[in-house]
């Protein structure tokens, strides 16, 4: 019987057997908290057995070989090397409740300050990016579902594999040579141009603190300098995006209403737009929730190119000096973006979605 | 050929011409790779010797895709940057996949404490970038092919394990798993032999496209020279070796990146392939 497969504690479908004192948005809203909780001390638990399986003494790696053995120690215990395991576990989330995510020994300050010296550029980045998805990748999808067989289809469908199987740093390299070396269009690198003075930084966003600011050369030069970079970093979620896009709306396409609506002689556009669009969102969304891990990923390929003074050229740098509280505290950072912005895609899935309305939230 | 042609679904998957790019791409990479030796024109050109007198020379009758800053011929490079890269891929499958499915066929078999445990294991992988994850691995380790393939590994059997964890809850409820438990057969038999031969058609589907997936995260991690160390001929390193020296020797980036792109996108067209002609044999 397949409602054996239910596992316990998921009410089965239908109206008459939920609770409706809860909104539905609030009650996913919770379960996915709880979930990522769960998730985020795992992740914790991950990268501190990963700091510790590994061979070789931590103390001794962050201090390289010049060190001398009484240095070692002092580090050992200051950083609770010298006790058990779950002892140090206990002090490191101790001490990552407080905020604290230990000290860079790359740059001799306290990691939180070196990340958010360095993340508000990525995330400028990633954020263009998700625009360029969005707005390119889900209309690319939308319209070649509707011209299904045509070749602008086919046109469309190849593009999108190209761009799906081209790594972000292919793609950094060839946009960087075709559109800034050979058919300078646009900066070969950095955020701003080196003659102006950046922004106050007030929110760290070169764009948002040029307008905050009114300084309309500034706003345009950082959207002058993040163009190219953005592009290379969307292309292959943009190629995902509208190959799922349109398989979506291919099959939602089959469905009888929209029959119906044929039948009842609406135009293809409103077809297209409103009937077919909205189910077909579903799945697009969960899975871009999914390609902002790669966006995240990739955005260290994109920025080596670029010269983007982002969170990877401190990333890589960390990851060369083996500066183990950096490497730690940079991919929690990550990972809870990662999941913050899961939950926001969850949330969106529930308010396009009306049918969720009648069943719990997933796990 | 006549066997190939009895085999369901080669039809469907013979009238696709996307299939057939992608089948002849990967028959392209994978005879580089295997005979490399033989079809490289210049096989010492794959360690750290070049041609002194050619060195940093645009492609030309003699050196096809042109010459690095040392002298050496980029297409032997790149015909011996695939055979690394297919190494790695095979090796982080051949390690990723039986785990994966493994954890996939118990959580998916047995009941829900141990699903919730295990698929939330997942989360925790999968929760975290899969370049990301890999790069704080390597953050550990020494960069070297080696230990990118097992950072590249780390990261890739939760994939496995969710698929396989799928399959088998929908397989569970198929009449063929009750009549095996109602005679006695024990959980073993039913995951291995009832249960995992339905499953192993998506799988290899999965194994297919991962082949690209795998080259093109390997290179990445390469790329930021986290991955295999000169002298090895590597796409990754090439093309980041390449782009210091843009826009003036071109070649050095555009070549090795291109070889990325074609390996990746023949993997993915030919996965592709598979799964339709899998479903439309069906």
């Amino acid at each position: 019987m397949p409602e054996a497969a239910i596992p316990s504690g998921t009410a089965p479908p239908g109206p008459s057997t939920t609770k409706r004192r809860m909104s539905p948005l609030l009650q996913t809203l919770i379960h996915r908290l709880v979930a990522s909780l769960v998730v985020l001390v795992g992740v914790s638990m991950l990268m501190f057995a990963v700091a510790r399986v590994i061979p070789g003494d931590p103390a001794r790696i962050a201090l390289g070989p010049n060190a001398t053995e009484a240095q070692v120690q002092a580090l050992r215990h200051e950083r609770h090397l010298d006790q058990p395991i779950p002892v140090q576990y206990w002090e490191y989330v101790r001490e990552l409740a407080r905020g604290n995510l230990g000290n860079s020994l790359y740059s001799n300050r306290p990691v939180r300050v070196d990340i958010a010296q360095y993340l508000p550029a990525t995330l400028e980045l990633i954020f263009t990016a998700g625009l360029m998805i969005v707005f390119v990748g889900i209309p690319v999808g939308v319209v070649s579902a509707r011209y299904r067989g045509h070749w602008g289809d086919h046109v469309a469908r190849v593009a999108s594999i190209i761009c799906v199987s081209t790594p972000a740093f292919v793609w950094g390299v060839i946009l960087q040579l075709v559109f800034a070396y050979l058919w300078p269009l646009f900066p070969i690198e950095g955020r701003l141009t080196a003659s102006l003075p950046p922004p106050p930084p007030i929110t760290g966003f070169f764009a948002i603190d040029s307008v905050l600011t009114g300084n309309g050369s500034a706003l345009l030069d950082t959207l002058h300098h993040v163009a190219l970079p953005a592009l290379a970093l969307a292309l292959a979620g943009i190629g995902q995006t509208a190959r799922l896009t349109r398989a979506s709306m291919v099959e939602i396409y089959q469905k009888p209403f929209i029959e119906m609506a044929h039948a009842f002689g609406f135009r293809e556009s409103r077809i297209a737009n409103r009937y077919a669009f909205r189910p077909a969102l579903v799945p697009v969304l969960t899975i871009l929730g999914l390609d902002l891990g790669a966006l995240l990923g990739n955005a260290f390929l994109v920025e080596s190119v670029f010269g983007w003074p982002g969170l990877s050229r401190y990333g890589v740098e960390v990851i060369l000096h083996k500066d183990l509280d950096a490497i730690v505290g940079t991919v929690l950072i990550i990972a809870t973006g990662f999941l913050v912005a899961n939950i926001a895609v969850d949330l969106l899935v529930v308010l396009v979605n009306p049918r969720i309305r009648f069943a719990r939230g997933r796990s | 050929m006549k066997v190939l042609a009895d085999l369901p679904g080669w039809r469907a998957f013979r009238r696709n011409p996307m299939s057939l790019i992608g089948l002849v791409l990967v028959a392209v990479v994978v005879c580089s790779a295997l005979f490399a030796d033989l079809i490289a024109p210049y096989p010492s050109h794959a360690g750290s010797i070049g041609d002194f007198a050619a060195m940093d020379a645009p492609p030309n009758g003699k050196y096809l895709l042109g010459t690095d800053t040392i002298g050496r011929d980029l297409l032997t490079r790149i015909i011996y940057g695939y055979r690394l890269s297919l190494e790695m891929a095979v090796v982080v499958l051949a390690i990723t996949t039986p785990i994966g499915v493994v954890i996939g066929l118990v959580a998916g078999y047995l009941g829900p404490v141990w699903s919730y445990v295990l698929m939330r294991l997942t989360d925790v992988f999968l929760s975290i970038p899969p370049l990301v994850l890999a790069m704080s691995i390597m953050g550990f380790l020494e960069p070297s092919a080696i230990h990118g393939m097992m950072a590249v590994a780390a990261m890739w059997w939760p994939w496995y394990a969710r698929l396989t964890y799928n399959l088998t809850r929908a397989e569970k409820q198929e009449g063929y798993v009750l009549a095996a438990e109602t005679v006695g057969a024990g959980m073993p038999h039913i995951l291995f032999r009832e249960i995992l031969p339905n499953c192993l058609p998506a799988i290899f589907t999965k194994m297919t496209i991962d082949v690209g997936f795998v080259i093109l995260i390997a290179s990445s991690l390469s790329f930021l020279g986290l991955g295999a160390q000169a002298p090895t001929p590597d796409l990754g390193s090439m093309v980041a070796d390449g782009a210091k020296y843009m826009p003036d020797s071109w070649w050095l980036a555009l070549f090795p990146a291109l070889a990325i792109l074609i390996a990746v996108m023949g993997f993915n067209l030919l996965g592709d392939g598979l799964r339709e002609a899998a479903d439309a044999s069906r």
